[in-house]
């Protein structure tokens, strides 16, 4: 049994999860943020 | 605490925090990831899958702290009535839900080699998978109380009665001894891992911390603008 093919699959899952959360956060957060001051300026 | 209770002043702290905390914790497990796949020796039992630790820890003590912060803030809404608690425990939810997640799945994928199997039944497995389950419940708990317009004490209530299953993860290996290990580290008793193999542990956990802490800022900044956008809609439509 290949170890390290264990270790890569854990810390690929764990880095396209960290990447999916802060990105979709993100642009979560920019989307909405932009929508609220578009408003305001209206 | 009740001088954040104004949204405005939240939110002068929250948007220079928000860079700062996700650019220090990528840094921070950045340098341990590297640490762990690079530089530190494979453990003399377990072989390389115990670099596996380096993720997996911190994924653990994620999922817990992110459900002792919606039982503080669950507190903070119930007897205080703070306005930011809600908003706070419906960012929290799906942070700690994925960290849950990613304990649960990165442990399986350790225990394969390691124990033989990917999951058995095990006291800190079953009561971490029931953490995840709870997660899952205060979520579509708080989303529906959110649409039907309510305070959010439902789910306050839930956060509180769920804080519940904490102390059952942490002394499950003592109370229950079957597969997964005891404790390896303490603060009071120190560590039972190698100070060789220990090091980059300490630079993952804080950097992942100050990444859900970021996250977290982000999910509440996202939650107060659509509110502020909602009631201004409201406004115009009365207007």
């Amino acid at each position: 049994m290949n170890q390290w093919a264990f270790v890569i699959a854990a810390y690929a899952l764990v880095g396209v999860a960290m990447a999916g959360l802060v990105g979709m956060s993100f642009l979560a957060m920019r989307g909405a943020e932009a929508k609220a001051e578009a408003a305001k300026r209206r | 605490m009740h001088g954040y209770a104004n949204p405005a002043r939240f939110l002068k702290i929250a948007r220079p925090a928000t860079g700062w905390l996700l650019g220090i914790g990528a840094l921070l497990v950045l340098v341990g990831v590297y640490g762990g796949l690079a530089v530190t020796p494979p453990d003399y039992l377990q072989g390389d899958t115990v670099r596996i630790l380096y993720i997996h820890v911190p994924s653990a003590w994620l999922g817990m702290a992110g459900w002792a912060s919606i039982a503080a803030a669950s507190i903070s809404q119930i007897v205080w009535r703070h306005p930011l608690a809600s908003v706070a425990g419906r960012a929290l939810a799906p942070v700690g839900a994925t960290f849950a997640a990613l304990c649960l799945a990165t442990g399986s994928i350790w225990g394969r080699p390691t124990w033989g199997t990917w999951w058995e039944w095990d006291g800190r497995l079953t009561s971490m998978l029931i953490l995840f389950f709870l997660y899952l419940g205060y979520i579509a708990l708080a989303s529906a109380e959110r649409e039907r317009g309510g305070d959010g004490r439902m789910a306050a209530l839930f956060g509180l009665v769920g804080a519940i299953n904490l102390p059952i993860i942490h002394y499950s290996v003592l109370w229950w001894r079957t597969l997964h290990q005891g404790q390896s580290i303490s603060v009071s008793g120190g560590s039972s891992i190698a100070p060789e193999l220990l090091w980059p542990l300490p630079l993952t956990m804080v950097g992942f911390t100050a990444i859900f802490a970021a996250v977290t800022l982000m999910r509440m900044r996202a939650e107060l603008a659509r509110t502020k956008l909602e009631a201004r809609l409201r406004r115009s439509a009365a207007e």
